[in-house]
């Protein structure tokens, strides 16, 4: 079994997690925010899913094994799909929907292809290691379309305060997330850096809950103050 | 190396990320106009200046505590102290980022100055309560 430290991280994620999911239902946003939701949903089914099972044949056990990456995979591809639907929020005004579900689509089903070309020469466990390496290639591509995303914002002078704040919320997940992953293959002999992974997966839930919370749909921002540098 | 090189980059990215997370909860309370109370307290006439986020913080600890306004001004207070710690190091050297840290510092004031005016107005509606009983 996990740390009493890694639990409560775990339990803490999970609690604001389903906390998302309320405040949207209770501010009337559920189906405006439906692949957001949807990925914390997911969430929420994978962490009782897991618990269950590790209470059940233990942390090093083949089972948990499977059943950690097959969740992980499924989470980033939800996650990605969330990403997606946000870049449809911001490019919906321009007609641009069907093109941006088509790329989406096309640069997952690629994403999903090098990632089999990474493991096929790897005779153990393919299906584990496909899940491993489609999870950690779609983390690299969520940041680098939030990135994207960000500068579509910036340039369309994007002022609906959710969204903005759902973005940058986002791309501080990825960002930190992806730092964090360095980290860990730079120091980790240290155990406070592999709670650092657990502890930033709660910031996007936290983040996020505090958006839907305090601005309603309508709220909006000065465009031109979300630049760093005047233009 | 890959590993230093991903970590310095996510860093980067982090930074960047934080700096508009912070501008956008700033730009979220541009559009307030201030009440006359708060500028009276402040002796802030219209826009704060960079030195007055302190003094700011410190009125606001004398008014009731708005549970949804902790997080921004924990974010936009470790912004505030970021752009001071590149005030007093590399901006010495470079007078335009020093011109352009003095200005997000001032705008981390403003965005105090609305959250104390915010916070007067509760204070008010609890007094406004407590006189119902």
């Amino acid at each position: 079994m996990p740390g009493s430290v890694a639990s409560l991280i775990w339990y803490l994620g999970t609690a604001l997690e389903l906390a998302f999911v309320v405040c949207s239902i209770a501010r009337k946003s559920f189906l405006r925010y439906f692949f957001l939701n949807l990925y914390f949903l997911l969430a929420v089914g994978s962490s009782v899913g897991r618990h269950l099972i590790l209470s059940s044949f233990g942390q090093s056990s083949d089972q948990y094994r499977y059943a950690y990456f097959y969740t992980d995979a499924l989470l980033t591809l939800a996650l990605y799909v969330a990403l997606i639907s946000l870049f449809s929020d911001v490019l919906g005004e321009f007609r641009f929907g069907k093109y941006v579900r088509l790329s989406a689509v096309l640069l997952l089903l690629g994403t999903a292809v090098f990632s089999y070309g990474v493991i096929a020469q790897s005779t153990e466990r393919l299906s584990t290691k496909f899940a491993y390496e489609l999870s950690q290639n779609l983390y690299f591509v969520g940041l680098v379309l939030t990135y994207l995303l960000w500068g579509t914002v910036v340039k369309l002078r994007e002022t609906r305060a959710r969204l903005v704040q759902f973005i940058l919320a986002l791309g501080l997940y990825f960002s930190a997330y992806a730092a964090s992953y360095a980290l860990v293959n730079l120091a980790s002999k240290y155990a406070v850096i592999n709670l650092m992974g657990p502890i930033l997966g709660c910031l996007l839930p936290l983040s996020w809950t505090i958006t839907i919370w305090r601005y309603s749909e309508e709220a909006r921002l000065v465009p031109a103050q979300l630049v760093a540098v005047p233009r | 190396m890959m590993a230093a090189l991903i970590f310095v980059v996510s860093l980067v990215t982090l930074l960047m990320f934080f700096v508009s997370y912070c501008r956008s909860l700033m730009a979220s309370s541009a559009r307030h106009t201030l009440s006359r109370e708060v500028r009276d307290v402040t002796g802030i006439p219209a826009s704060a200046s960079s030195r007055d986020f302190v003094r700011v913080i410190q009125l606001m600890r004398l008014c009731p505590e708005r549970p949804q306004d902790r997080t921004g001004l924990q974010a936009v207070g470790l912004y505030y102290d970021i752009l001071g710690l590149i005030e007093k190091t590399v901006a010495r050297v470079l007078p335009a980022l020093n011109m352009w840290t003095e200005q997000e510092r001032a705008g981390c004031a403003n965005f105090a100055v609305v959250l104390l005016d915010r916070r007067i107005a509760f204070s008010r509606e609890i007094i406004a309560q407590q006189g119902e009983f």
